[in-house]
């Protein structure tokens, strides 16, 4: 790749979503505004590698890709593309010289997690028009063909257009479901760059923090918001075990066997702020709880003993709230901790019934670990198989892998 | 923008409804339709007959076949309708929210296609 893609790759990947949000807000076309934006970064990329890379690459881009928007504007004129017609030229100026997009990405994750949107689209909308992410990358994210979601992500940005959808943050009353929406698109996105753990995709890393970074602008414009500060905590947990969830030859490594030393301590320390400050409100979440759970780990490690009374009993709080199988599994292994691993063997059975279960990796591999900690040495390898069958990421594989192979024959008891 | 509020309700209930309540259900369209003058929002708006007075007319080859009752035999029908005109989505939403038919029945909220 040649110096002028990989600057304009760089630039789409940090001005997207801040280009489409400012040109969407003022025409309510986002799929306007993409195709605008896509002609400019083709336009770009044919003249930048013989005038030379512009000083303010991100507002040359929006010169071009306005004047497109323009122009498309002229060619199928209605009342009111005129209008915003005018007012792009009217702000062409002072954005040029300005040569700063004024940041307008919260607005347009509001748009697409309107009530007004199928729920399950909202996601995957704002990853490709806040992030630029394509069809077939978030398809694989959320599993679905990619043909399938590229007609769905058509469909609702021609529902944002044609039906009004207005691109204004939500007033007072409605903030708090409107936001609960936003969080869970921007914790999808974390999640989608939290798969690629070992950071050989520059692409998927930046994802989880782009993810973090939108969470970011939600608090400094929310600050007062409990879930949105424990979501940024929750994240900013995880992401400080990065470096810690490999070995050096791209091992695997459980929670419990982290060495701590590679933890980063600045975000765990800001994390324990912000969940600090969210609790003050007195108004737990969903996201708050899953910190809360990270937060418990982490000092559990730090002195040396786990407190699993503490995080039994926020799964508990957190399967009230969402009736998640996968929360009831984390407390299914909990439990193990604090009663042993039959009673947590036990709670696992319970679940054994939900078909969501019956192809989750983590289900299989929690049972594996619970049934060779007793000895059912037959069952637990069944269950690792299931679970090693299941797993996508070779270096999970191989750690499940490693643990069927040590499960040892169980003592005869009879003798 | 221009939208279509239409407002669907079950016709039997509407039939079946006291005196006293279809009193204080008129009562609360008259206040509504007012709001809505005051506030300038509102281009058009009637209350429609029940389906029972539909007539549904179509064209096959040429033939006109004209058949007595609504088009879709559904429990819910189309009652009556408004027309405002509101910046955006959310407004047309917030008026829809304020029908008093939005507490019996349904408000479909449908952009008009300007010409």
């Amino acid at each position: 790749m040649d110096d002028v893609t990989a600057t304009a790759e760089a630039v789409a990947r940090a001005s997207y979503g801040r280009l489409i949000a400012f040109m969407a807000t003022r025409t309510g076309d986002v799929a306007g505004a993409e195709d605008a934006l896509s002609e400019a970064f083709a336009t770009a990329l044919a003249a930048w590698p013989s005038d030379g890379v512009p000083a303010k690459p991100e507002a040359w881009l929006l010169t071009v890709a306005r004047r497109k928007l323009i122009d498309a504007a002229r060619r199928h004129r209605t009342g009111q593309d005129a209008a915003s017609h005018l007012r792009l030229i009217a702000e062409e100026r002072a954005a040029a010289e300005q040569g700063d997009v004024p940041d307008e990405r919260l607005t347009l994750m509001f748009v697409c997690a309107h009530p007004a949107i199928d729920p399950g689209v909202r996601a995957p909308l704002m990853l490709q028009t806040v992030l630029g992410l394509d069809a077939a990358t978030i398809a694989s994210a959320f599993l679905t063909a990619p043909a399938a979601m590229g007609q769905r992500l058509v469909r609702a940005k021609s529902r944002i257009k044609l039906a009004g959808i207005p691109f204004r943050q939500p007033g007072h009353a409605d903030l708090p479901e409107r936001l609960g929406a936003v969080l869970e698109a921007i914790y999808a996105a974390f999640s989608a760059g939290w798969m690629d753990p070992a950071g050989a995709d520059l692409r998927a890393r930046d994802l989880a923090r782009e993810a973090i970074w939108l969470c970011r602008v939600v608090v400094a414009l929310l600050p007062h918001e409990p879930e949105a500060l424990g979501l940024l905590a929750l994240m900013l947990y995880a992401e400080a075990r990065r470096a810690a969830r490999r070995t050096a030859a791209g091992d695997y490594v459980p929670l419990d066997q982290q060495d701590v030393a590679a933890w980063n301590p600045l975000p765990i320390r800001e994390a324990e702020t912000l969940l600090r400050r969210a609790s003050d409100r007195a108004m737990p979440g969903r996201f708050q709880l899953e910190a809360a759970v990270q937060s418990a780990h982490v000092a559990g490690r730090a002195a040396g003993r786990t407190d699993w009374r503490a995080i039994s009993q926020l799964y508990a709080t957190l399967f009230a709230l969402t009736g998640s199988p996968v929360v009831a599994i984390n407390q299914a292994v909990a439990l193990a901790e604090t009663d042993g691993p039959a009673g947590g063997l036990a709670a696992l059975d319970a679940l054994a019934d939900d078909p969501r279960l019956a192809d989750y990796q983590p289900y299989w591999a929690a049972r594996a670990g619970l049934q060779a900690r007793l000895g059912l040495v037959t069952e637990a390898e069944h269950a690792y198989q299931r679970a090693i069958g299941l797993e996508a990421d070779p270096a999970v594989r191989r750690f499940l892998q490693q643990r069927q192979a040590a499960l040892t024959p169980p003592r005869d008891s009879a003798r | 923008m221009q939208y279509m509020l239409m407002i669907y309700g079950n016709e039997a209930a509407m039939a079946s409804a006291s005196e006293a309540d279809v009193g204080q259900m008129m009562a609360a369209y008259g206040v509504y339709t007012q709001a809505m003058v005051q506030a300038g929002v509102l281009k058009a708006g009637d209350r429609l007959r029940p389906s029972s007075a539909a007539t549904t007319v179509r064209s096959v080859g040429g033939k006109t076949q004209v058949l007595d009752g609504p088009y879709a035999d559904t429990k819910e029908q189309l009652g009556g309708f408004y027309i405002v005109d509101v910046p955006d989505l959310d407004a047309a939403l917030s008026w829809a929210e304020r029908c008093p038919g939005a507490a019996h029945g349904v408000i479909e909220v449908r952009p008009i296609w300007t010409m």
